[in-house]
């Protein structure tokens, strides 16, 4: 039985990153790429905690976990308020069609 | 009267005409009536003259009276020290005898043109013309300086320019004011190195003081050969003005002028002045430049005389005895006979001036006709003209009671005493030659003229005499060419007044450049020479200086010369009655017979056509030479470095447009091509973005990498 390590736990970290950005990259519905920052935001938690968790740092690594849960719903709120302007002035969400920085 | 009031008397007789010429010209054109203040202030001239001249012959008979005042005044120049350019009057016999007779001519051109030109377009402007003519020689006449002379002598030429060329919409006439004012030209230069060799040398153009300096030993850089040289020089301006060979040829163009100005120039102004000019520098002329000017004179004279003969236009005949008798004057000068020369320039002037007019009279009442061959049988019609001709005639023959015979027999006698003297009697036999040739041509003048019968019997039908301001004018004239105006004994010249009041001046040449019987050194007088008028003092051996053995040579062939010269006018009399009036001699014949020197007079020597060859053809040749070489050359490199320049701006153009363009061009495409690529990533897509940030931030670890 092997037993559970840092490494375990970063693995899933990077595969929770990698997922995040992935839906962060593919999705065209503006929700669901907020959805992915959300999985990337919580792949950085898992991080800390994990780092807290192995090392002689106290509860560092929790204590900024917390923060970013607590960025992350600011975060989440005012992301979703801008997705609520895109809807009203384009009449869709699709990121894909969102092009107007082009030129 | 003092002299200082004789000095200002001249000078008002100076100016009078000058007035009357502005006046007339400014205002002539508006006030039709003004050319009669001009006729006022010429008479007003000639009445002051004879009062001068009055003044002068009683009071200071023997005297020269100079007037001088510094024209400009040029300071310490180095070398020369202080140096002054003086003008100045002089007034002796021959001046006031010129003033007067200069006037006098003119006061009668003026009324006798009152009545020639009357309608003509520039009626007022020929008086104002007239006026400047008259001041100009004027000026010429009272000088004491050849700096003066010169400049009343360019004054002249212009007016005379004016004069000739006065009907210049006559294309004929205003060349030949050119002509005359081109050949004086020739002349003046001559006269202008002159003038300035003896400035350079005496820094003073004063006639006195200039013969001061040479009769103290001072000649010209040292040379006796120079002081030859600066007397030519001078003469050459004679040459021009007196119309003698080679320059004479103006003068017979100068016809085309109205003919009373052909009787002013030809008379006593312009052609006067030459030999005035000659009489005054007469006392500096060498040995040698006397020769010379002997030689062009009698070359001149008989020359022109030979020219005369064969003349069909009145005018053209009178033009070449004006030069053969100014011939005659300088020929004169040259030998020496000082006082016949002027005598008979003074003589001259009254009978050729009536000459002009009398001809002018004629050409007027025959309606500007000139060819003596359509005339003929004018004395019934106008006798005055014809009685007044005459005498004027029988002057210039040189027939006895006349004026014309006291001057030109002593002349002659003149010319004979040189040629004893010195060998030269080609001179004397010219002379006397011309006198023959001079009662022919003028005789057949009078008899194509006014005897026989109308050749053009329409022109003679309406021919008359001319009104009374042009035949007074010939009546007085023709009064002073009788022998009784000059001396009381019409064989004998020397006792007359002119012979008294005109002294020629003593030389001052050096004694190695005079004339043998100039040398101031005792001579011993042969006593073969035959002196029947001077009672007996040349018979024996005496001593006698220079003037006194020429006087001695010249009584001595006085009467040969006298019978002579009467034997030869009345040869050429009886030879023109002979051809022309009696027809005894066919003229045509001879002149066929004669064909090749016929043909020569008839044609004036073709003088004019070998000037045009040699001179104005060549000069014409040089012109298309030069123009040419302005075409070809000089606009050749101009058009060559024009094309050179667009040549190398051809070639910067390409670089510019290549090269340095091409630069800036790449540049641009290099940096557009980059930014083509590079817009192409810039999507406005978000998520691309991300991409390029995730992959950035791999490879960023990547690199960063520890190990």
């Amino acid at each position: 039985m092997v037993e559970v390590g840092l490494t375990h736990f970063l693995v899933v970290s990077a595969f929770l990153f990698a997922f995040g950005l992935y839906a962060i990259i593919t999705r065209k519905n503006a929700i669901l790429v907020l959805m992915g920052v959300e999985l990337v935001l919580n792949a950085a938690n898992i991080n800390f905690v994990a780092f807290s968790r192995y090392s002689n740092y106290g509860l560092n690594g929790q204590l900024m976990a917390l923060f970013v849960i607590v960025l992350a719903a600011a975060e989440a709120a005012i992301a979703l308020a801008i997705v609520l302007n895109i809807y009203k002035t384009f009449g869709h969400v699709n990121v894909d069609e969102i092009d107007n920085l082009k030129e | 009267m003092s002299e200082s009031s004789l000095i200002s008397l001249a000078v008002t007789i100076l100016l009078l005409p000058l007035v009357g010429f502005f006046i007339v010209l400014l205002f002539g054109k508006r006030f039709e009536h003004l050319y009669k203040l001009e006729v006022g202030i010429i008479s007003v001239a000639l009445l002051l003259s004879i009062y001068a001249g009055f003044v002068k012959l009683t009071s200071y008979v023997n005297d020269t009276i100079i007037a001088q005042f510094t024209w400009i005044d040029l300071g310490n120049v180095p070398t020369i020290g202080h140096l002054t350019v003086n003008l100045g009057i002089m007034i002796d016999n021959v001046t006031i005898i010129m003033l007067f007779v200069v006037t006098l001519i003119s006061a009668l051109v003026h009324y006798f043109s009152i009545a020639y030109m009357k309608g003509d377009i520039r009626f007022s402007r020929y008086f104002a013309y007239l006026g400047i003519f008259t001041f100009s020689m004027l000026g010429i006449v009272i000088a004491d300086n050849l700096l003066m002379i010169y400049i009343f002598w360019e004054l002249v030429g212009l007016s005379s320019y004016l004069l000739i060329g006065f009907w210049y919409e006559k294309k004929s006439a205003s060349d030949a004011g050119m002509k005359a004012f081109l050949t004086n030209r020739i002349g003046d230069i001559g006269m202008f190195i002159g003038i300035l060799i003896l400035f350079t040398n005496y820094h003073t153009f004063s006639f006195t003081e200039i013969f001061n300096h040479i009769s103290n030993g001072v000649v010209p850089f040292g040379s006796n050969g120079w002081l030859t040289a600066a007397g030519i020089l001078v003469f050459m301006g004679a040459i021009g003005k007196s119309a003698q060979m080679p320059l004479h040829v103006w003068l017979p163009d100068a016809m085309e002028g109205p003919t009373p100005v052909s009787a002013l120039i030809h008379a006593a102004t312009m052609v006067a002045a030459g030999v005035y000019l000659v009489a005054r520098i007469f006392a500096m002329l060498t040995a040698d430049a006397m020769l010379v000017i002997a030689v062009v004179g009698a070359v001149t004279s008989i020359f022109a005389a030979s020219i005369a003969l064969t003349q069909n236009d009145i005018k053209k005949v009178l033009a070449y005895s004006t030069v053969s008798q100014l011939g005659y004057m300088v020929m004169a000068l040259g030998v020496g006979a000082y006082t016949f020369a002027f005598f008979h320039l003074v003589t001259h002037a009254f009978f050729k001036g009536l000459l002009f007019l009398g001809s002018g009279s004629v050409i007027h009442s025959m309606h500007h006709e000139q060819d003596m061959r359509n005339m003929g049988g004018l004395k019934r019609k106008m006798p005055i003209t014809y009685i007044t001709f005459l005498i004027a005639t029988l002057a210039i023959s040189g027939i006895p009671f006349t004026s014309g015979f006291l001057s030109k027999d002593g002349l002659l006698a003149g010319t004979w005493a040189f040629g004893n003297l010195t060998g030269h009697y080609l001179i004397p036999i010219i002379g006397f030659t011309v006198a023959l040739m001079t009662a022919f041509y003028m005789f057949r003048l009078v008899i194509m003229t006014f005897h026989g019968e109308p050749r053009n019997q329409h022109k003679y039908d309406h021919a008359h005499e001319s009104p009374k301001l042009m035949t007074i004018p010939l009546i007085i004239l023709a009064s002073l060419s009788i022998f009784i105006f000059y001396t009381p004994n019409p064989v004998a010249p020397a006792d007359g007044w002119f012979y008294n009041w005109v002294k020629a001046p003593q030389t001052v040449v050096p004694e190695e450049a005079r004339f043998e019987f100039m040398k101031s050194e005792s001579h011993e007088i042969e006593g073969t020479v035959n002196n029947d008028s001077h009672g007996g003092s040349g018979s024996g051996s005496a001593t006698i200086t220079h003037s006194e053995m020429y006087e001695h040579a010249m009584h001595a062939v006085h009467y040969p010369a006298m019978i002579l010269s009467i034997i030869l006018a009345g040869l050429g009399i009886l030879f023109a009655f002979l051809m022309y009036h009696w027809k005894k001699i066919d003229a045509d014949k001879l002149a066929e017979k004669l064909k090749p020197l016929y043909n020569l007079s008839y044609n004036k020597w073709y003088v004019d056509e070998i000037y045009s060859f040699l001179f104005i053809e060549r000069l014409l040749d040089f012109s298309r030479f030069i123009s040419w070489f302005d075409a070809t050359i000089v606009d050749g490199i101009v058009n060559y470095s024009a094309t050179f320049t667009r040549g190398v701006a051809n070639i910067t153009g390409w670089f510019d447009t290549y090269i340095v363009d091409g630069l800036v061009n790449f540049t641009a495409f290099v940096s557009g091509f980059v930014g083509l690529s590079f817009r192409k990533m810039q999507t406005g897509k978000v998520q691309t973005y991300i991409v390029y940030v995730v992959f950035s931030v791999i490879i960023i670890l990547l690199v960063l990498r520890p190990f």
